[in-house]
């Protein structure tokens, strides 16, 4: 998100006395320390406070595995739907000139304003046994809230803009000119795309991907009203650490938090490196106002 | 305020900007730094502002060093390349910015900083536009804005960095009369950077003519182009043509023909024997027959009849690019066509020739 | 690189994607918004205005954005002061530094909020120093607040940092060469500049934390009237199988937001005609 900072040599005119800068940076790393730092460490520290053995038995767990396995599935599954989306629906936009573009818009960034918990209460009304369709479905032996199913579906809401949002803009900035010229030469259309539109949003489009996979994989909210919270069954990484803390197995609920930590820290890596190859098409102060409720 | 700069060097990581300068600037003078892109010019005219420090040398206002001040301190009036006018505030507040930001106890009232205000707005004739934001206005007036502001304190040295580069060709003109103009009646201290050699041909009373962070020549506007030290001097100012020959025995031949030009400052490449001879378009005739020593044949390529000179576009004999101005009755006299097989002749005795 | 939107007859697929696009859209996000209201319709103004207003919402509403705005508060001022150093200044470590700022988007709230818990507890890293001197923050309206703040820190940081790093600093020159002195120059050239960019960052981490679940439900501890807010509550309701009352509360915050929102798109359209050189 940050672009290109110029590394200007120092000009005179522009800088701050010594004091200021040393009074600031100080705040700026206790602000830091305080919130983002301790809290990391404090992680890691909790989750060893019984010992390696404890630690690794913690997610050895079946509970844990199975857990672990309900997370990668749910990934596996919202996030290749997202970012076909996030293809698909910046191609439209980029490409094409149609009416209500502004509205599309505007609705694709919806599950953004959208608390999780009320994300998660849409389903259940949706799908809830009480509501018709979810009766009908029951009806047919086909158990959706409070199973995984309704876990995926809430987890597909809450992610949806996130990969459209990230190509949206790339695929304007790259622009169709050199798709033109494919057609021209007489390439298909699924050979344009694989050939010349893929390869030109790739860091784009893995971007995207990282942050609509980080989303997927740590949603707690949503996916808590959804799962009906069934140990083995209904919880994902981000529910289990949930259940053992309310259980007083705090060691291991670190151990678990302890891994999605370290998910998290390689998103934010796998993010920096990705940023700066992307087009710095439209600033991200857009995309901010997409992230609102997480 | 007279401006003094001894041995001024600034190197950026590798890059050397401005290689070991000095040179003085009288009281009231209007001098431009003329030169390309990286030959140094802004950073010097930043290293006299304030706003680089060089790595060695000084900066002496009226005799006194002026390292030590700040730039706050200098007073030295900045315009910059793209204005940098406040975009949140109008042109009034713009314009007294530089007023208001005066310590307490040395701060004019604010009655007394309007009237100046309007002062300034009318001298720069953009009085009517003094609640405008400078959005909303063209770029010839955000640069008169620019000027005002800069005014208002009362600089001793006026600091231009390319002014008018952002304008288009007829704003340009129109400003550079104006500026001075304005220079002629209030006589301020002025250093202006460009790299139009017509515009610090026109307006400058020295131009220092800089290459690559030194300094090639400083002269007056006749001395440089009439009288250029060095190639690099002559071919950056006005154009030029470029004639590849060799020197023997005192006298340049050109190409394989056996043309010689006596009376020439010449001197040869000491290995080769190989010199550049550098002709002005309007210094050189075209004749149809061939008369004397000095003529050598060329073909017509194209002519371009539009503008107070016809200019025409001939191959030397020896396949060199030539460009001549004549003017039009001359052009009707010869009745020229492209394919044309004429003779150029150089009308001065003297010319320049270089070295390779 | 021409930014080209004009109707393509020569590329392909614009059925394809459009209509695949749309009917994604619609099955994944309209329908589900869509039961919200239907469900509402279905409420007697009675009941909606039962939940909305009870003693038990209104204390909830009033944590929720007390303490939302004191979050995005703090984080104005402290998130300012980390763009700018982030930006201006060199010092060790600020790569990572600068890498790190992002960790609440990326975080699952369940684990911030197990750990902001550990950490200010009674008997936790931080709690121990506090309890002595009668600061409670875990299981207390401050604890709400802190789990707030974790939660929108990156927005104003990110938001500032490109329009920082856009500022040309020849207007910090220009205000040099005129005499201003460096709390003259930020306060009349730098800080105007940033304003917008301040109160999209604002807005967006308020909306946020008006939002947050996970960060917040373990270190407040639930207790309604006192340490509970709105989408607790929400969720509080949807445990006792009262979705009407759920519905009700839902759509008042639903509102709120997309106020927010729409505020927040205004704003940058107008800073950026305004401010546009």
């Amino acid at each position: 998100m940050a672009g290109q900072p110029q590394r200007e040599p120092k000009r005179p005119g522009t800088a701050d006395p010594p004091m200021v800068r040393i009074a600031l940076i100080a705040i700026a790393l206790a602000f830091l320390a305080l919130f983002l730092f301790i809290p990391v460490i404090a992680v890691f520290a909790e989750a060893l406070q019984k010992g390696i053995g404890a630690y690794f038995a913690a997610i050895a767990d079946p509970e844990a595995r199975a857990a672990i396995r309900l997370t990668l599935m749910t990934a596996a599954i919202a996030v290749p739907l997202n970012v076909t989306f996030g293809i698909a629906a910046s191609w439209a936009i980029a490409r094409f000139d149609f009416p209500g573009k502004q509205t599309l818009l505007t609705l694709i960034d919806i599950p953004f304003s959208v608390s999780p918990v009320i994300s998660g209460m849409l389903f259940v009304l949706l799908l809830g046994v009480r509501a018709p369709l979810g009766g009908f479905l029951a009806a047919h032996g086909i158990k959706v809230i409070f199973a995984e199913p309704g876990i995926v579906l809430a987890t597909i809401f809450v992610t949806f803009p996130l990969a459209a949002r990230e190509l949206i803009p790339i695929m304007q900035a790259v622009g169709s000119e050199e798709e033109e010229a494919a057609i021209v030469l007489g390439a298909g259309g699924w050979q344009m795309f694989f050939r010349v539109t893929l390869p030109n949003v790739k860091w784009g489009l893995l971007y995207g991907l990282v942050l609509c996979n980080a989303r997927a994989m740590g949603e707690f909210g949503a996916v808590s009203v959804v799962s009906g919270h069934i140990r083995g069954h209904t919880n994902t990484m981000p529910l289990y650490v949930e259940i053992l803390y309310n259980d007083y197995q705090f060691a291991a609920a670190f151990a678990v938090s302890s891994l999605l930590t370290l998910l998290a820290i390689a998103t934010l890596i796998a993010k920096r490196f990705l940023e700066r190859r992307v087009v710095p098409a439209k600033q991200e102060q857009d995309n901010l106002a997409v992230k609102v409720a997480a | 305020m007279s401006i003094e700069l001894r041995n001024i060097a600034k190197k950026f990581g590798d890059f050397v900007a401005v290689d070991n300068i000095s040179l003085h600037i009288e009281t009231g003078e209007l001098v431009a730094l003329l030169g390309l892109s990286g030959s140094g010019k802004t950073t010097l005219l930043r290293i006299i502002a304030g706003l680089e420090t060089p790595d060695t040398g000084e900066v002496l206002f009226h005799g006194e060093d002026a390292s030590a001040v700040s730039v706050r301190e200098r007073k030295v009036g900045f315009v910059f390349q793209h204005y940098a006018l406040f975009r949140h505030m109008t042109v009034f507040e713009n314009v007294a910015f530089g007023l208001r930001v005066i310590p307490r106890r040395a701060r004019p009232a604010e009655a007394a900083i309007a009237r100046r205000v309007h002062e300034l707005l009318k001298l720069v004739q953009l009085d009517f536009l003094a609640d405008r934001y400078p959005s909303q206005l063209s770029g010839g007036q955000r640069q008169r804005v620019a000027l005002a502001r800069t005014l208002a304190v009362e600089p001793k040295v006026l600091l231009l960095d390319e002014p008018f580069g952002a304008l288009d060709a007829k704003v340009r003109q129109e400003l550079r009369r104006w500026l001075r103009r304005l220079h002629d009646e209030i006589k301020i201290t002025s250093v202006f950077v460009t790299h139009d050699q017509e515009e610090a041909l026109e307006l400058a009373n020295r131009i220092v003519v800089m290459n690559q962070g030194r300094i090639e020549q400083i002269g007056s506007a006749e001395e440089v182009y009439h009288h250029p030290a060095n190639a690099f001097v002559y071919n950056f100012l006005g154009n030029v043509n470029l004639f590849h020959g060799r020197i023997e025995n005192g006298r340049v031949f050109l190409g394989d023909t056996a043309v010689e030009l006596e009376n020439t400052h010449a001197h040869a490449h000491p290995e080769t024997g190989k010199a550049i001879l550098y002709v002005r378009p309007h210094l050189l005739e075209i004749v149809m027959k061939p008369n004397g020593k000095q003529t050598f044949p060329a073909t017509v390529k194209s002519i371009n009849p539009a503008g107070p000179q016809v200019k025409i576009e001939l191959v030397a004999e020896w396949g060199d690019m030539v460009q001549v101005e004549i003017d039009h009755e001359r052009y009707q006299a010869l009745h020229l066509e492209p394919g044309a097989n004429v003779f150029l002749r150089p009308k001065e005795q003297k010319l320049f020739v270089y070295s390779i | 690189m021409a930014t080209n939107t004009k109707r393509n007859n020569v590329l392909p697929g614009f059925g394809l994607t459009l209509g695949f696009t749309l009917a994604y859209l619609g099955i994944v996000v309209l329908i589900p918004i869509s039961t919200i209201f239907f469900k509402t319709f279905t409420l007697t103004w009675p009941q909606f205005w039962a939940a909305v207003a009870s003693p038990r919402t209104i204390a909830a509403y009033r944590l929720s954005f007390g303490a939302s705005i004191a979050g995005a508060l703090v984080n104005s001022v402290f998130g300012f002061i980390v763009a700018w150093s982030l930006v201006r200044y060199e010092f060790p470590g600020k790569s990572l530094i600068d890498v790190m700022v992002d960790l609440p988007f990326a975080l699952p709230t369940s684990v911030a909020g197990i750990t902001l818990t550990a950490i200010y507890a009674g008997n936790g890293w931080i709690g121990r120093y506090l309890a002595p001197l009668g600061i409670k923050v875990a299981y207390a309206p401050l604890g709400v607040a802190v789990a707030l703040t974790f939660v929108g820190l990156p927005f104003v940081v990110r938001t500032i940092q490109p329009v920082l790093e856009d500022l040309d600093q020849e207007y910090e020159e220009a205000a040099a060469t005129l005499g201003a002195s460096r709390l003259q120059t930020f306060v009349l050239v730098i800080a105007p500049a940033l304003i917008p960019a301040l109160l999209t960052g604002f807005a967006l981490a308020f909306a946020r934390a008006l939002g947050e679940y996970g960060s917040v439900v373990f270190i407040s501890g639930n207790m309604p009237m006192h340490t509970e807010v709105v989408p607790l509550l929400i969720m509080s309701k949807l445990e006792q199988f009262d979705y009407a009352g759920a519905t009700a509360i839902a759509v008042v915050m639903l509102t709120v937001s997309f106020v927010i929102l729409l505020g927040v798109n205004m704003l940058q359209r107008w800073s950026s005609r305004r401010l546009a050189a």
